[in-house]
């Protein structure tokens, strides 16, 4: 019978089945210092070990400040975060991993910016982490989704999940995109389509030439946004762009093993047969620079859009929701997107701190300064190596330049667990993943938006069509 | 874990759709490296009207009193009505941690972010569905009656309300077992440890590149 790619996927990774539940067994464990104490104590206290340590690779990225490196550990100013990225080297050492990146080490960085990179996540795998952007790696073939604590302790203990099978859904992107439109617009105007809950209970499979046509680390925005359409996980098929991506990074399969493996990734799609349980489609012309004007990434227009009246909401319970968020976010109805002016800017995140998407933000930036308004403008590579890759090229001296900061990798000011965040009623324009009340900081508002839009509001001090910027 | 089996609990109203994870429990929360204690800081920014940060003395923190939460009528509510998607966003299980620490056992709402909806059963809580008009009317008789509560029966499958309309709702019979008998699924799943080590060795095989 012809099967999807998640079909493929899951399949192959079942240890027992009841019921429809299933026992599936993981390939990669991601561990961070925020959601990894707890399992680790749970172990200690059951007299536990982890079931296969080379499965683990570990980063401290959620706390971690993005600057004052010169003074180590100390440089952590709050004891509570310092305390819990001890925690996790404490941890590591007692209990054990394949790598761990600690913080300030070179290659240190976000779980999901450093996974790839490293060449930890490859076609085929299961891949877990207790992040909700796990869905990130699904980019390469892999079955990846996040997990809650308890499942990673359950993960440690006996290398499986216990696992429902999702409904697949399909969403297909046809076409040619635009110049100045990205990934993060598609995978903002498909949430814009489906809703944040539009993807709840299923893995969603994005194809198509728009799909195809898009780097791996564009593949990986995507994906990375599958949660914020409610689908724990998103997948794309394998093809020559994966296996170009793959090869030679430090933990990719050598010589026989590699040819051995290609040719098992290459039988990593859907096939042409397949069904799905849904299909969603988009014209990949029809689909422009995207803006978020409120408080769930479903609130979302294109750059030359209004801020929406209420009239335009699907029912009663939208309309309570967006009545609420025109009170946080300060906004009124019918506002042109392009009106609104920004306090501070955030390039970052494990949705869009790769090097081609700090490329992207620095073409938009060279030989520009940002405006008199934005106060803090800020760029945080997604990881050493790519912030080592970006000073190779020069990009760190476009953006001091251009009046940015320029910092040190980790997970920063998307969700504001470090020093960097927004004070309230602050306005920032920000290539991160979430726009809930609070995110960035209590009483901020957040704007999500590319990396390109982002480097052109900072120097316009309000939205701008990216496009027409010059 | 704890097992749940029956409820008969005080009903407390969030009438909001979309209620996210970081709303539950703010990510400065987060750093602590413990299971326990989130209860006070459940729904933070909501909750109170200065900033919450650790260790703060939360008794004497400015209380919000328009928070459906902080209203008389609701101290003390083990059953949280509330509306489509919750929990979404963050993976977070401080989120179910906190909820049960301020002394939820039971949610109902039209549906759950999927993360969030299997961390609950991982803390012996109740995330019940009902579709979108008995949540309706649910809302209205919770908001008409002081001191309404509701009776949930797992092993029934039923939630009956005082005046004695019964709606029954779904639930997956693994979780339902685990969650009557407070069963542990590690150790659920180490008596399949003989399956796993089979079915690595046969994976292993296949893909020796994923035991590198």
């Amino acid at each position: 019978m012809a099967k999807t790619l998640y079909d493929k996927l899951f399949d192959s990774h079942v240890v027992a089945e009841e019921n429809g539940t299933a026992l599936i067994y993981i390939d990669r464990h991601l561990v961070h210092e925020v959601t990894s104490p707890q399992a680790f104590e749970g172990l200690r206290l059951a007299g536990r070990k982890p079931w296969r340590v080379s499965s683990i690779v570990a980063t401290a990225d959620h706390n971690t400040p993005t600057n004052g490196w010169d003074k180590g550990l100390a440089g952590i100013a709050d004891p509570v975060s310092r305390l819990q990225i001890e925690t996790l080297t404490d941890n590591i050492k007692e209990f054990g991993a394949k790598a761990y990146f600690p913080f300030m080490d070179k290659n240190q960085g976000i779980v999901h910016v450093v996974g790839p990179e490293q060449g930890a996540t490859l076609p085929g795998m299961t891949v877990v982490c207790g992040d909700s952007h796990t869905s990130t790696h699904g980019a390469f073939g892999a079955l990846a989704h996040g997990i809650g604590t308890s499942e990673v302790e359950h993960v440690m203990a006996t290398q499986c999940l216990v696992q429902k099978r999702s409904k697949t859904m399909q969403v297909l992107v046809e076409g040619k995109l635009g110049n100045g439109v990205t990934a993060k617009d598609v995978a903002l105007a498909i949430i814009g389509k489906t809703g944040t809950a539009g993807g709840n209970g299923y893995a969603i499979e994005f194809a198509g030439s728009a799909i195809r046509g898009l780097s791996m680390e564009g593949r990986m925005t995507l994906c990375n946004m599958a949660i914020e359409a409610g689908a724990r996980a998103g997948i794309i098929a394998v093809d020559d762009k994966t296996i170009d991506y793959i090869k030679g990074r430090p933990f990719a399969p050598k010589a026989e093993q590699w040819d051995a493996a290609v040719a098992y990734w290459r039988t990593l799609v859907s096939d042409i047969d397949a069904t799905f349980d849904t299909v969603v489609t988009l014209k990949a012309e029809d689909i422009q620079p995207q803006v978020t004007w409120g408080t769930s990434p479903e609130m979302v227009v294109n750059i030359d859009g209004k801020v929406p009246s209420l009239d335009q909401a699907k029912n009663e319970v939208q309309r309570a929701d967006w009545e609420r968020a025109y009170a946080y976010m300060g906004l009124t109805a019918n506002t042109p997107i392009n009106q609104i002016s920004i306090d501070k800017v955030f390039i970052g995140s494990c949705t869009n701190s790769r090097i081609e998407d700090l490329r992207a933000a620095a073409a938009v930036a060279k030989g520009k300064h940002i405006a008199p308004n934005v106060k803090l403008a800020l760029v945080v590579p997604g990881s050493g190596l790519v912030k080592a890759q970006a000073e190779l090229e020069g990009l760190d001296k476009i953006f001091i330049a251009a009046g940015f900061e320029w910092r040190d990798p980790g997970c920063s000011m998307c969700l504001a667990m470090n020093a960097d965040k927004l004070l309230p009623g602050e306005r920032c324009a920000s290539t991160s993943n979430r726009n809930f009340e609070g995110r960035q900081g209590q009483g901020g508002r957040t704007h999500l938006v590319s990396p390109e839009m982002a480097a052109a509001a900072a120097v316009a001090g309000h939205f701008v069509d990216v496009r027409t910027f010059n | 874990m704890q097992a749940f089996t029956q409820l008969n609990g005080l009903v407390a109203p969030l009438d909001r759709a979309n209620v996210d994870t970081d709303a539950i429990i703010p990510k400065q929360f987060l750093k602590s490296i413990k299971r326990s204690g989130f209860g006070v800081n459940a729904f933070d920014e909501w909750r109170y009207l200065d900033h919450g940060e650790p260790g703060m003395d939360n008794s004497k923190r400015k209380i919000n009193p328009d928070f459906v939460l902080n209203q008389a009528r609701y101290q003390g509510a083990s059953v949280l009505l509330t509306r489509e998607n919750f929990g979404c966003g963050s993976s977070r299980e401080h989120a179910p941690w906190a909820l049960e620490d301020f002394g939820f056992k039971v949610i109902i709402a039209s549906s759950y972010a999927d993360i969030f909806y299997n961390n609950c059963f991982k803390n012996g809580m109740l995330p019940i569905v009902l579709n979108a008009t008995a949540v309706d009317n649910l809302f209205n008789q919770v908001e008409a009656s002081v001191g309404y509560k509701l009776n949930v029966d797992l092993a029934a499958q039923t939630v009956t309300t005082p005046n004695g309309e019964v709606y029954a709702f779904e639930v997956d019979a693994v979780r339902k077992h685990n969650l009557l008998h407070g069963l542990d699924d590690i150790g659920l799943t180490m008596q399949l440890q003989d399956k796993i080590k089979v079915f690595e060795q046969k994976h292993q095989a296949a893909q020796p590149w994923l035991f590198n």
